[in-house]
């Protein structure tokens, strides 16, 4: 599934960043294809923010429906 | 010194060393650069790009700060800039938030992958403890080969180990199979650390040195890099309770519209008293008025009256109504300074405390819309100071088709300070449905320029992808000579445009030019517009200062030429169509030629059409 469809709380792993752009700077926040991390926070039709540890970063709408996931 | 140094162009003296600060944003770098340089720093301008780096002298080094990154790349300006200061670097401080160890240990690794001596100043120690997390640092410091110095930069303490420890910068434990890649292109560089932005395929870094990308493994790079940092930060750190402290909780209310909406609207509430009351009528009464209109007025009235006649050519252009000497200068330093000083004051207080990054998530759903992405509530929110300096940071959205969207946005659709005052003004006396149908035609011209262009316009907008940083309680030095930096670097940008625009303005009144435009003008006004011929005069007005314009209106109103309606049709006209003479000019010194007159020329006639609109359904 891909992140868009995340519930708040939810833990991920990380599946596939189509960008290559987006995959070099994502993977620096600590967001890549294997990694591990909870959704902890959904806006209503708004971005959705993904957390490790105490590092949070918010992904807008359209870039989280391009982002494959999957449930852990 | 090599051709292929981009700060070799930088006033640098030849033989000192360069220690230069590297660190993610809001790390504290810029307290280990006060500490270090003291009051001597000289700001430059960033060859070739508009991003400033300061730079200043500890014992016989030359210190230089870079802005906060990520990592070493060219994703944007910044990045460039960081990327080419760090390059070229003998030794590195790089400052690492200890809270966030595996978003900035990235930075770190890459930088100990580049082969620059490196001393890191772990930071932000107290939060470490009020977090519940504990670090082994020695353990950190085996791991990466290089001395780290544990601190609390806002408390002073660590600073002086860190100064003791720059001496001591060595090369850090490097990922082999990186080093080994670098060992195949090193002799197609001129340092060891150009080698890898070769490797990571940094396009600007493979152009210099004439390559192609043909070497290039960034992803296989990243994640092994990645892979690293997150062994070690597992390594390092273990967390003895969890539990969200109240600034976590604030952070997260910041965020979600049922809370964050109302802590918006008491922010820019606070903001409004700041800016809309304080500053723009205490303090602009006393600069504009005072200062500026009698002492600095009389005198150079008092010194100039004794050369030039003040009815000449030469008189009206250096001390006419719109003068060089007169106007602009009063303009720009009786109004426009405190304004822009009030409200990067308050942009900076806001982007060091995390507050920002918050808002922009926020909202990041409503400005796709109009094809912007959150990031693009910074320079609308700084419209309603001053659309000149909103104009200038457009420079932050992420892609051409943005910054031109928000450009055209805020040059039509948001009123700035000095016009608000006046608008306001005019507007009270007239009730709420009055006040309403002004608001609610503006707010429909915005709506829909922005979501028609969002339509018309070629390609896609870039996504929203923010690290969002704990919230914090700025200091108070950092943000001020951050507003001071910024509001410099305003000046100096508006400023001489400000004078050209004054210049015109005098030529095409003083050859006559100005009273055949508003003639020209008039069919348009009482026509279409249905309003007495009068106002022509008071839109050109409008276009040298936005204020003038309304004040204008004022005096059309009070003489009752002006019906109530009609005063509302007059405002969104005088609101939507293209800001003040500088305001224009920044926008043709930003956008492109074409672009610049497709977004002056578009206003104008939104403004009329829409104004016009609304005579034809009100009158």
């Amino acid at each position: 599934m891909t992140l868009d469809l995340a519930n708040k709380g939810q833990k991920l792993e990380v599946v596939n960043i189509p960008d290559s752009s987006i995959r070099a700077q994502a993977i620096r926040l600590g967001i890549y294809e294997g990694a591990r991390l909870i959704c902890s926070e959904k806006l209503p039709a708004g971005p959705v923010i993904l957390q490790n540890r105490m590092q949070e970063i918010a992904i807008g709408r359209n870039l989280a429906k391009k982002i494959t996931i999957k449930s852990i | 010194m090599n051709c292929h140094n981009p700060i070799s162009s930088m006033d640098i003296p030849e033989r000192a060393k360069k220690i230069v600060l590297a660190g993610n944003p809001n790390v504290g770098k810029s307290v280990f650069f006060n500490a270090l340089t003291g009051l001597y720093v000289d700001v430059s301008n960033f060859p070739g790009t508009t991003v400033d780096i300061s730079v200043g002298k500890y014992k016989d080094s030359v210190v230089m700060d870079t802005p906060g990154v990520y990592g070493v790349s060219s994703f944007n300006d910044e990045e460039r800039v960081a990327r080419d200061v760090i390059l070229f670097a003998d030794v590195i401080l790089n400052v690492v938030d200890a809270v966030h160890l595996e978003r900035d240990l990235f930075l770190t690794q890459q930088i100990i992958d580049m082969g620059i001596p490196v001393v890191i100043a772990l930071n932000m120690m107290d939060e470490v403890k009020r977090n519940g997390l504990k670090i082994d640092i020695e353990k950190l410091s085996k791991e990466l080969g290089v001395e780290i110095i544990p601190t609390t930069a806002t408390k002073k303490e660590g600073i002086e180990e860190v100064k003791a420890a720059l001496d001591r910068a060595k090369v850090g434990n490097r990922i082999p199979q990186i080093k080994t890649l670098m060992d195949k292109v090193i002799d197609k560089v001129d340092i060891e650390a150009e080698a890898l932005l070769v490797v990571e395929e940094d396009e600007n870094v493979l152009s210099r040195h004439n390559l192609k990308n043909e070497y290039g493994k960034r992803d296989h790079i990243y994640k092994l890099r990645r892979d690293r940092v997150d062994t070690i930060v597992d390594a390092i750190i273990t967390e003895t309770n969890e539990g969200a402290s109240f600034k976590t909780k604030l952070g997260r209310w910041m965020l979600k519209p049922l809370t964050g909406i109302p802590i918006l609207l008491v922010a820019l509430y606070l903001t409004y008293q700041l800016i809309g009351v304080f500053v723009a009528q205490t303090v602009v009464g006393i600069t504009e008025e005072i200062i500026m209109g009698q002492y600095y007025y009389d005198f150079i009235m008092n010194i100039l009256t004794n050369f030039v006649n003040e009815g000449s050519f030469i008189g009206q252009l250096l001390i006419g109504e719109f003068g060089i000497l007169t106007m602009a200068p009063i303009y720009l330093f009786g109004l426009l300074l405190p304004l822009v000083v009030g409200f990067y004051f308050i942009l900076s207080f806001m982007e060091d405390s995390g507050y920002l990054p918050r808002i922009a998530a926020m909202v990041d759903r409503l400005l796709t819309f109009f094809g912007l992405n959150g990031r693009a509530i910074i320079p609308i929110i700084l419209g309603f100071g001053c659309v000149t300096m909103a104009t200038i940071t457009t420079r932050l959205l992420g892609s051409k088709r943005e910054r031109f969207i928000a450009t055209m946005l805020l040059g039509l659709a948001i009123p700035c300070s000095a016009q608000l005052g006046v608008i306001a003004g005019l507007i009270a006396p007239l009730g709420t449905k009055m006040f309403l149908l002004y608001a609610v035609s503006i707010f429909i011209v915005f709506v829909l320029t922005g979501t028609i262009l969002n339509k018309i316009m070629p390609g896609e907008s870039t996504d929203l992808l923010i690290d969002l940083p704990p919230i914090r309680m700025p200091i108070l030095k950092n943000v001020l000579q951050k507003t001071y930096l910024k509001s410099k670097m305003f000046i100096l940008e508006a400023g001489p445009l400000f004078v050209l625009g004054a210049v015109i303005i005098t030529i095409l009144q003083y050859t006559g030019a100005l009273e055949i435009i508003s003639d020209a003008l008039a069919p348009i006004t009482v026509g279409f517009l249905k309003l007495p011929k009068e106002t022509a005069q008071t839109f050109i007005m409008g276009i040298i200062r936005r204020d003038f314009g309304a004040a204008g209106l004022n005096t059309l109103a009070q003489q009752g030429l002006l019906n109530p309606l009609q005063v509302v049709i007059s405002l969104v006209a005088i609101t939507l169509f293209v800001p003040c003479i500088a305001a224009i000019m920044v926008i043709f010194k930003e956008r492109s030629w074409q672009e610049s007159a497709l977004i002056w020329i578009g206003s104008f006639v939104i403004s009329f059409l829409a104004a016009g609109i609304l005579a034809h359904i009100v009158l």
